[in-house]
């Protein structure tokens, strides 16, 4: 058994990056509460193609750069993209295997729990309940799934990340 | 996994209930700060765009514009000045502390979007040009909002609207004093402490009241919009509407009073 040597690791982070900066990119007001959780879609990606390269530990320090970016409480997002990430990598194998529209399905559950969480970390601190709006942001993350599984993957394949 | 959600709650807790995580945040600011300057490009460069491509003839409009609104203001600091001077005068006669005067540092929002449940903005003057937790913020109109966080090169900016946020105003036509509290909505305050029976009018200016020690007196801040007085309540539901551009900010001033007395280190914040 020879092992093979990880590659692409750039690719990786670069994705990482380009999620982060999506993520604070000033957008009208009326339009923000559909920004999708980029970080979360591109994590989830990674998880279901190089579970052996990215999982909850990568997982969990993306989430605390959001923290840190989007002035939220320290450890709200990386909690949430870590359990994300754990959900994603125990189930690769099978999502990987669905069809484009299932997987979008799989993602929205995720992206739900992960709104769940952070409304429930908000309650927990006091802050007033998030508008109904917001919960749009799953729903856009759902339907953007096919076109950023498609482009990573191409990207994955180009670039040879394993 | 396990061991990744203790350890974040755990920083939540500890990040909620005391400050020892600061330096944490402030490490690893250090690594987001590019990224956030990546992500204001698209702004600051469309900006830099429109000003490079706007005719010559455009320019000299607004250069004359400028000019006469300058001289207008300038006119307006001749009295100022001479008013100050009687001020000080008749403090001095009443013995009364002496307000020097206030201190301003020109800073520019960085064009990013935080937390969306949160009214706060970043902007690009941090510990290097002297800025403290506490300052307060304001626009070319009115108060903004007061600094939160101070990092090396950029701070976070509270903006009155957040529901956290209660500021101490008091009414500028008959010095009613009382508390206005952010909604989370950004163009909204609430008034939540005034009586049935208070004298508030639809128009009233609400000016800050210097008390409590963050925020120089006498800067405007909102307008009222809205009284309403059920009879059933105690307490008049009052709103207003603020006087400075929240939404559409470039560039704050900081403001810094200089007295003789050290501001106090306590903030305004409501408590949960």
């Amino acid at each position: 058994m020879t092992v093979i040597p990880h590659r692409g690791g750039l690719i990786i982070i670069a994705s990482f990056v380009l999620a982060l900066v999506l993520t604070s990119l000033p957008l009208p007001e009326w339009i923000r509460p559909f920004r999708p959780a980029w970080c979360s879609l591109v994590l989830i990606y990674w998880c279901i193609a190089a579970p052996q390269r990215v999982g909850v530990g990568v997982g969990w320090f993306v989430g605390l750069l959001v923290d840190v970016m989007t002035n939220t409480l320290l450890g709200q997002h990386a909690m949430e993209l870590a359990i994300t990430a754990f959900i994603a990598v125990k189930l690769h194998q099978r999502i990987r295997l669905f069809p484009l529209w299932q997987q979008a399905f799989g993602v929205l559950l995720l992206l739900l729990l992960e709104e769940v969480l952070s409304t429930i970390v908000m309650g927990a601190i006091h802050r007033p309940a998030s508008a109904l709006s917001y919960w749009a942001s799953p729903f856009i993350g759902m339907l953007l799934w096919p076109w950023i599984y498609i482009i990573l993957r191409d990207l994955r394949r180009r670039f040879k990340v394993s | 996994m396990a061991a990744a959600v203790l350890v974040s709650l755990l920083m939540m807790v500890v990040d909620h209930r005391e400050n020892h995580l600061q330096s944490l945040r402030s490490a690893l600011s250090v690594i987001v700060a590019p990224l956030q300057q990546i992500a204001s490009l698209p702004a600051s460069s469309g900006e830099w765009l429109s000003e490079t491509l706007s005719s010559r003839q455009t320019l000299q409009e607004e250069n004359r514009a400028l000019r006469k609104l300058n001289l207008k203001l300038k006119g307006r600091q001749q009295k100022l000045a001479a008013l100050e001077a009687e001020n000080m005068r008749l403090r001095e006669l009443l013995d009364s502390s002496l307000k020097i005067g206030d201190q301003i540092l020109i800073a520019e929002l960085i064009a990013i979007d935080l937390d969306p449940y949160k009214q706060q903005v970043v902007i690009n003057r941090g510990d290097n040009s002297g800025v403290f937790e506490g300052q307060a913020v304001l626009d070319a109109n009115a108060v903004l909002g007061q600094v939160i966080r101070v990092d090396p090169f950029s701070s976070t900016v509270l903006m009155i609207t957040d529901p956290s946020h209660a500021l101490p105003v008091e009414v500028n036509r008959n010095g009613l004093r009382t508390i206005a509290m952010g909604t989370g909505r950004i163009n909204e305050l609430e008034l939540p402490h005034l009586p049935n029976n208070s004298d508030i009018q639809v128009g009233d200016l609400l000016v800050t009241s210097g008390l409590g020690g963050h925020f120089p007196p006498g800067y405007p801040v909102a307008e009222i919009t809205q009284v309403v007085n059920k009879p059933g309540q105690p307490f008049a539901h009052v709103l207003a509407k603020p006087s400075a551009n929240l939404e559409r900010a470039h560039e704050v001033l900081l403001v810094r009073t200089l007295t003789a007395d050290p501001p106090a280190p306590s903030t305004e914040e409501r408590t949960p």
